[in-house]
C-alpha cells in the first residue's frame, strides 16, 4: 500500500470537518453552549429580573446539593424511578409476551397495548387526574377510603404512587413496542429445542427469553430510568409537586414552582447540572451494573 | 478433527424405538402439507426423509418430534401412540438446521440443559455433558460461548446436547446444511459412526441427495407432501419409482428420452449418464453443447431434440467438439421405462 500524501489528507480532513459542520454548528448551538452556560449561571444567583449580580462560585453547587430541599427531591425522584421503572417494566414485558402469539385478532391487542405511546403526557395526566378526583373519579368509588378523603393526589402517603400510576401507563406503550421488536427477533428454534428438551413455560421465559431480549431490556431500563428522572409534566398537571413537596423531583425543583429556586435562574442552574450529574452517573452505574448481564447475540 | 474413540461409554439402553407414521396428513388451512403418509422405521435404522424444498419432509420430522399436530393419523413410537403425549415425554431430541444452541450459555450449559430442566442433579449432570462432549471432541470448549465456535463444532454442541439424555429416536433437520462441502463430506461420515456407536433410531431431512446416498440405511424420497419411494440408497437409485425420483436421485439426473427415441414404445426411457455411451450406429442423435472435464471423467451435454442429455465419460475417452454431432446408444438392460402419463415406473 502506497502513503497517502500529507496534503490529499489534509484535503480529505478538510472534506470531513466540512461534512460534519452543519451537525457541529447544531450540536454546538442548542447542546454543547447551553451546558456551557448553565454551567456557569449556577455559580449566580439572580434577581427575579434577570439580574445576576451574586457570584456564589463553585460552591453554590455544593451548598445546593446539601440543601434539604435537593436532598428531599433527589430521594423522591429516586422512589419515584424504584416504582415506575421496574413496575412499568414487568407491566411492558408481561404485555408483549401475551401478545407475541399468533392469534385471530392479536393485531387489536397490540395498537391497545402500544396506544399510549401516542398519548401526550397532558392527555395522560388529565385523565388520570379525572380518575383520581375524589368528587367525580372512577377510583374514589372503586376503592373508597384515602381515594375519597382527601384524595390519593392529595393524600402525602399516595401522591407519588398515583403520580407514578400515571407514568407507568403513560410508558407502557413505549415499554411494550421495544419489548415486541426484541421478542420478534429470538429465533423459535430456541424455543422449539427447549420445549423438545422439557423445559416448561416459564424455564423457556427465564431461559431463552429473558436472556435472548436482556440488550433491549437494558435499553428500556435505562430510557425509563432517565425519563423519570426528567418527569415534569404529569407532576405539574396532577399535584403541582405537593402535597407538602412528596411529589417535587428534581426536574420540578429545577423548574421551580411555588419554590425558593423559583425566581432565581442561576439556583435553577444549579439544579439542572446537579440533575445532569445524577444522571450521568446513573447512566454509567446502569451500563457498568447490567451490562455484564446483557447478551447482544453473535 | 475426528470424533473420539467410539469406545466411550455412549452406547445406549436397548429400548425398542420403531416409528410407525400411520395415515399422517397435516394442513395448514388450506395447504395441504403432508399427504396420508404410511411409513414404517425400524428400531436403529437410519432413515433419511428426501425430497426438494418444501416437500413437508420437515414438516413430517416435527409431527414425529412432537413440535406439529397432525391433522389426521398416528405417530406411534415403540409400543406408544405418541398423537397427545408432549415432545419431552417421546423420548425424541431434535437437531435443528440451525443448531438452536443457547448463544448466552457456555457449550457446558448448552449440554447440560435437556438434563437441568429435567431436574438431574448438577454433578451428575456435568459428569454426562462431559462425556457427551468427550465423545464429540468438544472437551476443551466447554467454557465456550457458541459465539467462540465455529459451524461444526456448533453442529457438534448441538450433537452433545440431543445425545447427552439419551433419547431412543433422534431427529435431524438439515443439520449440515450450514456446513462449508468439506466439513459436510466430514461430518457425513462422523454422523454415520455416531448412529452405530449410539444404537438408537436416527430420522434424518435433507434435501441433499449425497448426504442420503451415504448416510441412510434407507430413504423416504417425498415430493408434494407424498412419499413417492422407500428403499435402501441402491434400491433408489437402481430403480426409481418414478420420474421425479430419476431426475432426483443421481448427479448428473437420469436423462428421461421421449418416446420412440432409443426404443419402439409409448413409453418415456430414463438412462444414467454413465449408461450412455457414443456409438456411430446408436439410434440417438445428440448435437454436443458443452463438454465439462471434472478430472476423473468428462460430462459432455447435449441437446437430443428439445430434451437435455448429460453423457458421463471416462477422463482419457476421446471427447466430441461442441456443436458436433454424436450418436449414443444404452444397453437394453440399463434403461428405464416410465408411463409418459403417469411417470410411474414401467416393469417390462
Amino acid at each position: 500500500m502506497t502513503k497517502r500524501s500529507a496534503r490529499s489528507r489534509w484535503r480529505d480532513s478538510g472534506l470531513a470537518l466540512l461534512m460534519l459542520a452543519p451537525s457541529g454548528v447544531i450540536l454546538g448551538m442548542f447542546v454543547i453552549y447551553p451546558l456551557v452556560k448553565a454551567v456557569f449561571l449556577g455559580r449566580q444567583r439572580c434577581s427575579p429580573t434577570g439580574k445576576c449580580p451574586v457570584t456564589g462560585g463553585w460552591q453554590q453547587y455544593v451548598d445546593a446539593f446539601r440543601s434539604h430541599e435537593f436532598q428531599d427531591a433527589l430521594i423522591v425522584t429516586i422512589k419515584y424511578a424504584l416504582i415506575t421503572v421496574p413496575i412499568g417494566l414487568v407491566l411492558g414485558v408481561g404485555l408483549a409476551v401475551l401478545a407475541d402469539k399468533y392469534l385471530r385478532g392479536i393485531g387489536i391487542f397490540r395498537t391497545i397495548f402500544s396506544s399510549t405511546v401516542a398519548t401526550s403526557v397532558a392527555v395522560a395526566s388529565v385523565m388520570w387526574f379525572f380518575l383520581f378526583n375524589p368528587n367525580l373519579g372512577l377510583l374514589a368509588d372503586w376503592i373508597g377510603g384515602v381515594a375519597k378523603t382527601p384524595g390519593l393526589l392529595q393524600s402525602p402517603g399516595t401522591a407519588l404512587w398515583a403520580v407514578s400510576a400515571s407514568t407507568i401507563w403513560a410508558n407502557l406503550g413505549f415499554t411494550f413496542i421495544v419489548v415486541t421488536a426484541g421478542l420478534q427477533s429470538v429465533p423459535k428454534d430456541l424455543y422449539e429445542s427447549a420445549y423438545v428438551d422439557g423445559a416448561n413455560g416459564f424455564t423457556r421465559f427465564t431461559n431463552v427469553t429473558l436472556p435472548m431480549i436482556s440488550p433491549v431490556l437494558l435499553f428500556a431500563t435505562v430510557v425509563l430510568t432517565a425519563r423519570a428522572f426528567e418527569s415534569f409534566g404529569e407532576i405539574d398537571l396532577l399535584t403541582l409537586g405537593g402535597p407538602k413537596a412528596k411529589t417535587t423531583t428534581l426536574t420540578y425543583l429545577a423548574f421551580g414552582k411555588g419554590l425558593p429556586t423559583a425566581a432565581d435562574d442561576g439556583l435553577r442552574a444549579t439544579v439542572t447540572v446537579l440533575l445532569f450529574f445524577v444522571l450521568l452517573i446513573l447512566a454509567l452505574l446502569q451500563f457498568r451494573g447490567l451490562e455484564k448481564r446483557v447478551h447482544y447475540g453473535n | 478433527m475426528r470424533f473420539a474413540d467410539p469406545a466411550c461409554a455412549m452406547a445406549y439402553p436397548a429400548d425398542v424405538a420403531q416409528v410407525r407414521l400411520a395415515n399422517i396428513s397435516k394442513k395448514f388451512g388450506g395447504v395441504t402439507a403432508v399427504d396420508d403418509i404410511e411409513l414404517e422405521i425400524g428400531d436403529r435404522e437410519f432413515m433419511v426423509l428426501l425430497g426438494p424444498s418444501g416437500c413437508g419432509k420437515s414438516t413430517l420430522l416435527r409431527i414425529i418430534a412432537g413440535l406439529e399436530d397432525p391433522t389426521e393419523g398416528t405417530v406411534t413410537i415403540g409400543d406408544r401412540v405418541v398423537n397427545d403425549i408432549l415432545p419431552k415425554d417421546r423420548d425424541v431430541a431434535m437437531v435443528f438446521q440451525s443448531y438452536a444452541l443457547y448463544p448466552h450459555k457456555t457449550v457446558q450449559a448448552n449440554i447440560e440443559f435437556p438434563l437441568k430442566v429435567r431436574g438431574v442433579d448438577k454433578p451428575e449432570r456435568a459428569a454426562a455433558a462431559k462425556v457427551a462432549a468427550d465423545s464429540l471432541g468438544l472437551g476443551e470448549y466447554m467454557n465456550r460461548k457458541p459465539g467462540a465456535l465455529s459451524g461444526g463444532q456448533r453442529q457438534r454442541v448441538a450433537l452433545a446436547r440431543a445425545i447427552v439424555r439419551k433419547p431412543a429416536v433422534f431427529c435431524m433437520d438439515e443439520p449440515l446444511s450450514n456446513l462449508d462441502a468439506k466439513l459436510r463430506g466430514e461430518t457425513r461420515a462422523e454422523l454415520i459412526a455416531l448412529h452405530q456407536r449410539l444404537e438408537s433410531t436416527f430420522i434424518y431431512v435433507t434435501h441433499d441427495q449425497v448426504e442420503a446416498m451415504t448416510m441412510g440405511s434407507r430413504i423416504a424420497v417425498m415430493s408434494r407432501g407424498h412419499i413417492e419411494q422407500v428403499g435402501t440408497p441402491q434400491e433408489v437409485y437402481d430403480k426409481p419409482e418414478s420420474v421425479f425420483i430419476a431426475q432426483f436421485v443421481g448427479t448428473p439426473p437420469m436423462n428421461i428420452l421421449p418416446p420412440g427415441s432409443i426404443e419402439p414404445g409409448e413409453h418415456l426411457v430414463g438412462v444414467r449418464p454413465e449408461h450412455l455411451r457414443v456409438n456411430e450406429d446408436g439410434p440417438i442423435s445428440m448435437t454436443v453443447t458443452l463438454v465439462e472435464q471434472l478430472g476423473h471423467e468428462v460430462l459432455v451435454t447435449g441437446l437430443v431434440g428439445e430434451n437435455r442429455v448429460v453423457v458421463r465419460e471416462a477422463a482419457h475417452a476421446e471427447q466430441p467438439a461442441i456443436g458436433s454431432t454424436a450418436n449414443l446408444d444404452a444397453e437394453v438392460t440399463t434403461r428405464h421405462r416410465f408411463s409418459a402419463l403417469t411417470q410411474r415406473r414401467i416393469d417390462v
